[in-house]
């Protein structure tokens, strides 16, 4: 009897492990096969032979520049900001608890972005200085969110209330900021505010990408005993969680991805709280969902942009696509845990 | 409602002990908002041009002709500022919720997209037209937003309101941006009313205005009495003779139209209703004679002050109006997030 309900349980295991690599490797295909969409479509169609020459750095008349100048860094800034916003706010929502409490709604990229406008428009920092500007005033909007939900006792509708009035004078402070800054600027400070692959170039990408090569695996190590701060607090510390260390290494690498997505694609709605709901549904209970969450962001943001691309008669950045996309489903999943009296 | 009418009332409930020095000093906050609105600008207006662009209509000055240009914009801000303030008091009574505010509940940007659709696609351009428009889109998304977070246990606690009125907003701006883009007609044409500013008043905008707010004011001060008692529970309403259904829909209809008038005219401005009432109730109390009539006044003053330091830290340009609001508003609502208990979000 005592065997049985033991072999159960193990093979139930198997099984889920089963479907995660499953999910994992459909996933990772289909973020393949939108990559290589990225690459070989476009205003002009190039034979896939050329595409393949041109990357490998031979020379033909226009399709070296259509490729390696437009497509391929389009095509990288959409991988690694949409696998770092996935990740991170899969992170989020996990230690959290809440499937809404993502780095969007509570306010961390509005904090980046206002450090970002400014850097760009008040002090004409390299770009450099504005990435490291975007993460501290990232850690900075979460430290203080932190102080001012604890209160007597910390609760998660308290720190989404105080993110959105956080959030609302951050937008008022950048819209200040467009508002005064010189013409020549705004451009590359509009960047910031609604998500776009438009005019990613390639050396913008190396601090991104660095970026996520260095967090991205903190992330994913960490996956069990995420899974285990789910469980809460005190079920994490005597199953052997350090939890507040825990806590600060996730924390501090979820906000530099974000911070450093958001300043090579501005903020692409919605795919940081989409990813990780839509992973666990993939997937199912049990195992760590950081990868699986990761690439279904890679998923959103390179689909969104090319029906943003091609879907239409005009060109949508890909910011409104994920939007129109997901804040139904915000809607939805609201809907849902009211009904459940989750909130 | 006057400090007379209301010492009527002495008998049933008195009248909060500082009214008559708040009444005082708002009306004197009042008259430098308004001094202050026709002076400072991207020129600055001296003394004699004033009193030449007030009382002297034959002197034909620059100075004094910008005071005149000043005069419409003043009144408006004064009469938007108002509307939003009652509109403020009346939401956050009828939805019992302290952080009830047009802004926070999406009412703003659901006015804003069944304008972007009056105009892109039924080809409207006067403010007579947008105001319907603006009415429909707000009084629908506010159904909407309220519907979706009173569900489920507890009713519309504050961080179900706000999560749903964040959703909607988010949803409806991307449709928003989506009508949008394709259209650059439709983006200059829009691009004046999104700015949230209350520069563009003129006269006829006032006219247009008036009707509604007059309407809604009267609706506020009607049911007054009968919120308050409402306040006290629903049962307890129901047992003193107040039918609670109705009053809570026209209450809220008439929170609807001073909001959304508003917003039609001047653009989405946000957490005018919420500062004001808030202040109020914090000075007088939570009788809604005095709160609703005073939140009038104060969302007068707060939005004229808004617009001057819009135009003051703005200059040569102008800030927005609903930027400077939302700068100074939102710190209330983290602060009665802060202050809330954790059962009542």
């Amino acid at each position: 009897m005592r065997n049985d309900s033991i072999e159960l349980i193990i093979s139930g295991r198997r099984q889920r492990r089963r479907r995660w690599i499953l999910v994992t490797a459909a996933l990772a295909a289909i973020a393949c096969m939108l990559c290589c969409a990225m690459l070989l479509l476009g205003n002009t169609i190039y034979p896939v032979k050329d595409v393949i020459r041109a990357l490998s750095g031979e020379q033909i008349k226009g399709v070296s520049f259509a490729v390696n100048t437009i497509r391929l860094p389009r095509m990288l800034a959409g991988l690694f900001a949409g696998f770092a916003f996935g990740i991170a706010g899969y992170t989020f929502q996990t230690m959290l608890r809440n499937p809404l409490a993502n780095p969007n709604v509570i306010g961390i990229t509005s904090g980046s972005s206002a450090a970002a406008v400014f850097c760009i428009t008040v002090l004409h920092t390299s770009n450099t200085v504005v990435s490291i500007a975007s993460v501290i005033a990232g850690l900075a909007t979460v430290i203080i969110m932190y102080l001012l939900s604890r209160g007597r006792s910390f609760s998660i509708g308290r720190l989404i209330l105080i993110g959105i009035g956080m959030q609302a004078m951050l937008d008022a402070v950048i819209s200040y900021l467009l508002l005064v800054s010189a013409q020549q600027d705004i451009p590359t400070a509009l960047r910031w505010l609604g998500g776009s692959l438009n005019g990613s170039q390639m050396r913008e990408l190396p601090p991104l990408v660095i970026t996520v090569f260095i967090f991205a695996p903190i992330i994913i190590l960490l996956g069990k005993h995420l899974s285990l701060l789910e469980l809460g607090e005190q079920s994490a510390t005597s199953l052997g969680v350090s939890t507040d260390k825990t806590r600060i290494a996730l924390i501090l690498s979820s906000v530099c991805m974000i911070a450093l997505a958001t300043s090579t694609t501005g903020p692409i709605a919605f795919v940081s709280f989409l990813s990780g709901p839509i992973a666990k549904r993939l997937t199912g209970a049990g195992f760590s969902n950081a990868i699986p969450a990761g690439l279904v962001g890679v998923n959103l943001v390179l689909a969104g942009d090319l029906i943003g691309q091609f879907a239409f008669e005009v060109r949508f950045p890909v910011g409104i696509i994920t939007g129109l996309l997901g804040a139904p489903y915000l809607i939805f999943l609201l809907i849902r845990m009211n009904r459940r009296g989750e909130l | 409602m006057s400090s007379s009418s209301a010492l009527e009332n002495k008998q049933l409930s008195p009248t909060p002990k500082n009214f008559t020095t708040v009444m005082v000093i708002c009306v004197v906050l009042l008259g430098v908002c308004v001094i202050a609105s026709l002076v400072f600008g991207s020129r600055l207006v001296r003394f004699n041009e004033l009193i030449d662009g007030l009382f002297h209509p034959e002197i034909d000055t620059y100075g004094a002709n910008i005071v005149r240009k000043r005069i419409s914009r003043t009144v408006f801000s004064l009469l938007c500022g108002a509307a939003l303030g009652v509109s403020g008091a009346l939401m956050q009574s009828v939805t019992r919720n302290p952080i009830a505010d047009p802004s926070i509940l999406g009412v703003n940007t659901g006015a804003a997209l069944f304008v972007v659709s009056g105009i892109a696609f039924l080809n409207i351009s006067t403010a007579n037209q947008y105001i319907w428009l603006a009415l429909a889109g707000a009084a629908i998304t506010a159904v909407f937003v309220f519907g979706i977070g009173s569900m489920g246990r507890g009713g519309a606690t504050p961080v179900k309101l706000v999560l749903a009125g964040a959703a909607t907003s988010a949803a409806i701006s991307s449709l928003v941006s989506a009508i949008l883009i394709p259209r650059a007609y439709v983006m200059d044409q829009f691009r004046f009313w999104q700015v949230g500013s209350v520069g563009t008043g003129s006269w006829s905008a006032i006219a247009t205005f008036a009707p509604f707010l007059i309407a809604g004011i009267l609706i506020a001060f009607i049911t007054a009495p009968a919120l308050n008692a409402m306040a006290l529970g629903d049962e307890v309403a129901t047992g003193l003779g107040v039918r609670t259904g109705v009053l809570r829909f026209i209450a809220a209809l008439a929170g609807v139209i001073l909001c959304g008038a508003a917003t039609a005219l001047a653009g989405p401005i946000g957490f005018v209703g919420l500062l004001s009432t808030h202040v109020m109730r914090l000075i007088l109390g939570a009788d809604l004679r005095f709160v609703i009539p005073m939140s009038a006044i104060s969302g007068a003053i707060i939005l004229t002050i808004s617009d001057v330091t819009g135009r003051l830290i703005g200059s040569p340009g102008e800030l927005e109006v609903g930027v400077v609001t939302a700068f100074i508003g939102a710190p209330l609502l983290i602060f009665l997030a802060m202050r809330s208990k954790v059962r009542s979000l």
